[in-house]
């Protein structure tokens, strides 16, 4: 026997250090030294920005004046910097420094043109939020500062100031038999409004501040009543949304102004004032009637953030396409190791495998992201740059907002590859992992996106799905006060950006959580 | 810490069949272990449950005696070679090793070490999809040696060579033993075994059905067998056989014998006049001694030229 004799073999090398951080950069070199992954990470990057300027490239706005085309106007802005209607019959006066408004409404009525169900005829109606009230106005440029209290048709008193902002007060409609009282005063740059049921016992319903309001502002009597938008849900799934021309008409009485100059004359203008409608022509204009001390004030239009045009979020169109490739590059990153048997090596160097799978997902979620944001970063702003050049007008968003939605596009490209990397690492094999990856992210992306199936359908999936996670690019808000089409297929998700996106994190964390139980169970 | 394997009762089923039944053995430092025996008598699954690849249902195997998963670099205490296919076709040889040597906290120097040792650095840059099996062998080699550990663990690293490549494994391995290493070899040909192994693990069966020095093995094979030479061949094996012994034939005139003693042998053939020209004891080889210890253990046996007429 030879063994007593032997010296056992003592390496004179210092072992490495084998923590977590040497396991992330073994997966690092996997990663990088495989082309073809590289190659796909960067080709999805390239996907994702070159969609993303064709789309914007591609897109053109035209107005015509009469036979010759011309720039489409810009469409006003509000004060904080968002795409806003500001269309309305405005009655008023000049008031410098303090001062406010009482009126009484004792009707509001309209009409709607070509309602559903023939489309065959103008009936009289209100629709729900056509508005009449009282409003400080800084100017009669369209987009400028202002608050106002107003009656409206089904969600009774409100107080709303700068487009975006809006306070319930009392509900209930107008009548002859259920008048309303408004009142709105200024005070330095405080605003307040109050309402009253018979002009005596009377309720603050809101106030703000309004710094930007000059000393001098136009205040007075204003209705507006917005287009009646109908969704129609089409056979097939889907939805189709049409807008008709609705006009409202308020009578005010008892109007009391303090602080104008006494005996002051009224001014008129139709804010926002476009092309008329037939009926307008030959029925009823827009218009301010006196008689007997009231006012009947007809308008149309509404005072409002807009809801209707692109987001910025629309130029990642490529970005479906980058991330069905990341999806593929995740999978394989996981099931190449177990198509040719590497995981045993792997293993056998990382014996603790949880590390070892929280170390690719690691990798796997920084090098998309990187890719992701690469992407993002330019498509966004420079999409929105060419878009705005060729006439149209994205929604314009808060820096924040913006970064958000680079940022968090790019988030949402590294935890679906995590997710699917956890898929492949459940799976085992590519095909399987990969169509599952696609069904469970893309798929659901893609109805709704296609509205193929009805709105409430697609709703509940961008709920339940990872594709909940595509909510952080929703750049522009859904907002209770305007009627919209707040479908999917236009951008709008059921949940809040970050929501969406922590209902993908969860359906990672399981996934990884699954993967990693089944990793742990011997016998890879 | 000692440089050794240690499995002690290792016990495994996969399903209705039992993989691993008892399986105890020690590998020693110095010397190359020769882990042999026939398809499917546990030798993977073995060194798998060593690696903590697959888990025991019972029984226990130590690394330098300690259990693999709680070692914190692992390669720099036994060095695996289990598949030498296992490669990701489109990455080279070099980025292979790297990889595993950035995940031991190792560097690049060490890898290019490794490769001039395997006689790849004419290659090393070459995408390994493209290598021939014994590059990969050497390939999987060098990965085992990253560590520089005392331990070495090969399964099956003959199969598929061409000569050049056998002799050349048997040169490599019979040196790293001599540097005081425990080296265990798997192979499910004992021949490839008998110029390097100074020790051999016969397993069958999930079992151990040897477990001595080469030299033991020998002798206990060679014991009662008579090797006889003669030119009537068919004549002297029916003799024998109506004499009551084992008689295969190993040559054109030469018969190997057991079951008889030598002066019963020669009485036999004298009785019946048969002539032969040589009676001596027979000196094994480490395959017939393998072949004795594994006949029973041999799942899927076909009729051998050993078995009697």
């Amino acid at each position: 026997m030879t063994t007593g004799t032997t010296t056992p073999y003592r390496s004179r090398r210092r072992p490495g250090r084998a923590g977590f951080p040497q396991l992330l950069r073994a997966e690092w070199t996997k990663f990088r030294t495989v082309r073809g992954w590289v190659l796909a990470m960067t080709a999805a990057a390239v996907v994702i920005v070159s969609f993303g300027l064709i789309f914007a490239t591609g897109s053109h706005s035209s107005c015509g004046n009469g036979t010759v085309e011309v720039a489409c106007p810009t469409p006003p802005t509000g004060p904080g910097g968002e795409l806003v209607d500001d269309r309305f019959y405005f009655v008023h006066q000049s008031l410098t420094g303090d001062g406010g408004i009482t009126v009484r409404l004792t009707s509001m009525t309209g009409i709607i043109t070509y309602p559903p169900p023939n489309h065959d005829k103008i009936v009289s109606g209100l629709v729900p939020w056509a508005k009449a009230g009282v409003i400080v106005k800084d100017g009669t440029r369209q987009g400028s500062a202002y608050a106002a209290m107003m009656v409206t048709a089904d969600h009774g008193v409100r107080m709303q100031y700068d487009y975006t902002h809006d306070t319930a007060g009392r509900p209930g409609r107008v009548s002859a038999a259920a008048p309303r009282w408004l009142r709105l005063n200024r005070s330095g740059d405080t605003l307040t409004g109050y309402e009253s049921a018979d002009g005596t016992q009377w309720t603050q319903v809101g106030t703000t501040h309004l710094p930007r309001l000059p000393a001098t502002v136009q205040i007075g009597l204003f209705v507006a009543s917005p287009n009646d938008l109908t969704v129609e849900q089409s056979a097939l799934g889907g939805s189709v949304g049409q807008a008709r021309y609705t006009q409202a008409t308020a009578v005010f009485d008892h109007v009391g102004l303090r602080g104008t100059t006494p005996g002051g004359q009224w001014s008129r203008d139709e804010i926002g004032a476009h092309g008329q409608t037939d009926w307008e022509r030959y029925h009823r204009p827009s218009g301010v009637r006196e008689s007997g001390g009231g006012y009947t004030v007809t308008g149309d239009g509404d005072i409002a953030p807009r809801t209707d045009g692109s987001p910025i979020e629309r130029t990642l169109i490529g970005m479906l396409a980058g991330l069905i490739v990341m999806i593929v590059v995740a999978v394989m990153f996981m099931t190449a190791e177990y198509r040719r048997g590497l995981i045993h090596t792997t293993l056998i160097a990382s014996p603790r495998r949880g590390r070892m799978l929280a170390a690719k997902a690691v990798v796997i979620g920084l090098v998309s992201f990187v890719a992701g944001v690469a992407a993002t970063a330019i498509t966004v702003p420079s999409g929105t740059r060419i878009l705005r050049r060729g006439g149209e007008f994205p929604f314009p968003v808060s820096s924040l907002t913006e970064l958000r939605v680079i940022v968090g596009t790019a988030a949402l490209l590294a935890v679906a590859a995590v997710l699917a990397l956890a898929l492949g690492a459940l799976f085992r094999r590519s095909v399987a992992a990969i169509i599952t990856a696609i069904a469970v992210i893309v798929v659901p992306y893609v109805l709704a996106f296609a509205s193929v199936l009805p709105d409430d359908v697609t709703r509940w999936l961008l709920r339940l799905t990872p594709a909940a996670g595509f909510a952080i690019q929703q750049s522009v808000p859904a907002y209770k006060q305007v009627i919209g089409n707040y479908a999917p297929s236009a951008g709008y998700y059921p949940l809040a950006p970050w929501a969406g996106f922590a209902v993908l994190c969860a359906y990672a964390a399981l996934a990884l959580g699954l993967a990693a139980h089944r990793l742990r169970r011997r016998g890879s | 810490m000692e440089a050794t394997i240690e499995v002690s009762g290792l016990r495994k089923r996969f399903g209705s069949t039992v993989a691993l039944d008892g399986m105890s053995f020690t590998v020693r430092p110095g010397q190359v272990t020769g882990f042999v025996g026939p398809n499917g008598a546990g030798k993977s699954t073995t060194m798998r449950v060593v690696l903590g690849l697959d888990a025991a249902d019972e029984g226990r195997a130590l690394v330098g005696g300690r259990p693999f998963w709680s070692l914190r670099n692992p390669l720099s205490h036994v060095g695996a070679l289990l598949d030498a296919a296992a490669l990701q076709p489109s990455r080279t040889a070099r980025n292979h090793l790297l990889w595993l040597a950035h995940s031991q906290g190792l560097t690049a120097r060490r890898v290019d070490e490794v490769i001039e040792q395997v006689g790849l650095r004419t290659a090393k840059r070459r995408r390994a999809g493209g290598y021939s099996l014994g590059m990969r062998q050497r390939l999987g080699i060098a990965a085992a040696l990253l560590g520089d550990p005392p331990v070495l663990m090969l399964d099956e690293p003959f199969n598929g060579l061409d000569l050049d490549g056998i002799v050349w494994i048997r040169g490599f391995l019979r040196s790293l033993a001599t540097e005081g290493r425990a080296v265990l070899v798997s192979s499910h040909l004992m021949s490839e075994l008998q110029d390097i192994a100074g020790h051999i693990v016969v397993v069958g069966r999930g079992r151990v059905l040897a477990d001595a020095s080469v030299a033991d093995l020998i002798a206990a094979a060679s014991r009662d067998r008579v090797t006889l030479r003669t030119t009537a061949r068919s004549e002297a094996m029916t003799a024998l056989a109506h004499a009551g012994a084992t008689v295969a034939a190993t040559d054109r005139d030469t018969l190997t014998v057991s079951g008889l003693a030598a002066e019963h042998i020669v009485a036999a053939l004298g009785a019946r006049a048969v002539p032969f020209s040589e009676v001596t004891a027979h000196r094994a080889t480490l395959e017939e001694a393998y072949m004795d210890l594994t006949r029973d253990a041999v799942q899927f046996a076909a009729p051998g030229p050993e078995a009697a007429r």
